[in-house]
C-alpha cells in the first residue's frame, strides 16, 4: 500500500507551444499513401469566431478493426490492422486556425451491456488561454452507428452536431471547432 | 472492475480564470459532460517517434554553447499511486536565459542566442526517470496586464499510459519573486500550485559544470478495485 501521491496542476501551453511539440509528419495517423485514407480537418474558433493561430490539436482513436496497441485493452494488445497506423495524431493550428490529421476510419468499440460505441475519435484541444486541455471527440456523419453510441446519446440533441464531422468529399471530413459561442463545441470532463 | 482513471478535484486550475485575460474569449462556458471512461480513453499513444542524441540536452543543439547558467532538472513521473510511469514521452520548451523564445512571434527587445533553440525530449526510463541538461530560463514580460512578468519556467508535456493522464503544465524554480504578481502560477488551487515548484538539489549538482534541480511529475493513478473474497481462516 503505498501512499497517495498528490497530482501535479495543469498550465497552459503558451504562445510558443510550437517550439516544444514538435512531431514529424505529427498529421498523418497513417503512412502516406495509405489506401482508405480520410482527412478529418476544420478550424479552431475563439468565443468572438476568430481563428485560433496558436492552438493545437491532438487525437486518440482506435484501428479499423476497432483494436488498439495497448495492454489496457480488455481485449488485449492488438497489432495494428493497418501498417503504419499510430492511433495518434497531433496538428498545430495554422496562421488561419485550420488544423487536418490524416487517417483511416476507426472501428467501433464495445461498451457495458451490449453497448456499442459508434467509430470516434479522442480529441485533446490546447492553446494560449487554455489553462488545462479541453476534451472533445470527433464522429463521421455518415456512420449508421452514430445513433445508438452512447456518448453522443447522453449529449442533448441540439448540440450533437458539434461532435459530428460533416462529409466533404469523397475521403473528406470537416468539423470547425468553437471553444466559445452559440455553436461552442461539446466538451467532455474525462 | 473495469480500469479507470479517477479525476481529481482541487488539482487544475478553473478554465475561466479571469486574472489571466486570454482565458475570456477561449475558456469553454458550458458546463462539460461527462464522458464515462471506456477503451479510449484508458488507452493512449505508447509509440514517441525519433529521439536525436541531443535531445535531452538543450546545450548541445549548436555550434556553441548558449548563455546563461547551465543547470540539470530531473526527476520522476509517477501516478498518484505512487507507481512509476516508464518509457513515457517527456517533452519540453523554454525560453533562453534573457527571457526570449527562438519563435517568430516573441519580439520583445531581449537577445535571441544563436546556440539556443529552447526545445527538448526524453522518454522516462524503467524506473519513471527523466533528465534534461539546458541553461536556466530567464523571467519575461507579457502583455496581460500593465508591467506583467512571468517568473521564469519550463513548459512540459506527458502523455503518461493513458489518454486521461495526458498533461501540459510548467516546471518553476524556488523562491521566485515573480509568483505573487503571476495570474497563470496562482490559477492552480492554492496548495497545489506549489507541486510545479522544483527544488534545488545540492546532491545531483556536477562539480564544476552544472546546478542541479529535481522535479517530480504526477500523473492520475488507476482505480482499479478488486474485490476481496472473505476469508474464514
Ligand atoms: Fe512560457
Amino acid at each position: 500500500m503505498t501512499d497517495r501521491l498528490e497530482l501535479t496542476p495543469s498550465q497552459t501551453v503558451g504562445p510558443y507551444l510550437s517550439l516544444g511539440l514538435t512531431w514529424p509528419e505529427g498529421a498523418d495517423v497513417v503512412p502516406p499513401g495509405t489506401p482508405g485514407t480520410i482527412r478529418i480537418s476544420g478550424v479552431l474558433h475563439d468565443g468572438a469566431g476568430t481563428p485560433v493561430p496558436d492552438g493545437m490539436i491532438e487525437t486518440w482513436q482506435a484501428d479499423p478493426a476497432g483494436r488498439f496497441a495497448h495492454p489496457d485493452d480488455p481485449r488485449g494488445a492488438a497489432e495494428p490492422s493497418v501498417p503504419g497506423f499510430l492511433g495518434f495524431g497531433r496538428c498545430n493550428t495554422d496562421p488561419e486556425g485550420r488544423w487536418e490529421i490524416r487517417t483511416v476510419r476507426p472501428g467501433p468499440l464495445p461498451a457495458e451491456n451490449g453497448a456499442v460505441e459508434a467509430p470516434h475519435l479522442d480529441v485533446s484541444v490546447f492553446a494560449r488561454g487554455l489553462l488545462d486541455r479541453v476534451v472533445t471527440r470527433i464522429y463521421l456523419a455518415d456512420d449508421p452507428a452514430n445513433d445508438a453510441d452512447p456518448v453522443l446519446n447522453s449529449v442533448p440533441a441540439e448540440r450533437r452536431d458539434t461532435l459530428v464531422a460533416q462529409k466533404d468529399g469523397e475521403g473528406v471530413y470537416r468539423l470547425d471547432i468553437h471553444l466559445q459561442g452559440p455553436h461552442e463545441t461539446v466538451f467532455f470532463t474525462v | 472492475m473495469p480500469l479507470t482513471y479517477p479525476y481529481a478535484e482541487d488539482t487544475h486550475p478553473a478554465l475561466d480564470s479571469p486574472g489571466y485575460k486570454s482565458t475570456g474569449l477561449r475558456a469553454p462556458t458550458q458546463r462539460p459532460i461527462i464522458l464515462p471512461q471506456r477503451f479510449t480513453e484508458i488507452t493512449g499513444p505508447l509509440l514517441v517517434g525519433e529521439i536525436g542524441p541531443n535531445d535531452h540536452d538543450l546545450t548541445r543543439q549548436h555550434e556553441g554553447e548558449p548563455q546563461g547558467q547551465r543547470i540539470t532538472v530531473s526527476g520522476r513521473v509517477l501516478d498518484s499511486d505512487g507507481r512509476p510511469v516508464p518509457d513515457t514521452l517527456v517533452e519540453v520548451w523554454q525560453a533562453n536565459a534573457a527571457g526570449r523564445y527562438a519563435h517568430a512571434r516573441d519580439t520583445w527587445p531581449a537577445p535571441l542566442d544563436p546556440n539556443f533553440s529552447g526545445g527538448g525530449r526524453v522518454v522516462t526510463n524503467s524506473l519513471g526517470e527523466y533528465s534534461f541538461t539546458t541553461i536556466k530560463p530567464g523571467a519575461y514580460p507579457w502583455g496581460n496586464h500593465p508591467n506583467a512578468w512571468r517568473p521564469a519556467h519550463i513548459h512540459f508535456s506527458l502523455f503518461g499510459h493513458a489518454f486521461t493522464q495526458r498533461l501540459v503544465t510548467q516546471m518553476y524554480f524556488p523562491d521566485d519573486p515573480l509568483f505573487a504578481y503571476d495570474p497563470i502560477y496562482n490559477s492552480a488551487p492554492e496548495g497545489a500550485r506549489e507541486r510545479m515548484v522544483s527544488r534545488f538539489d545540492m546532491d545531483t549538482t556536477q562539480p564544476n559544470w552544472a546546478l542541479a534541480y529535481r522535479w517530480d511529475i504526477v500523473l492520475r493513478g488507476r482505480n482499479q478495485t478488486v474485490f476481496e473474497e472473505p476469508h474464514d481462516d
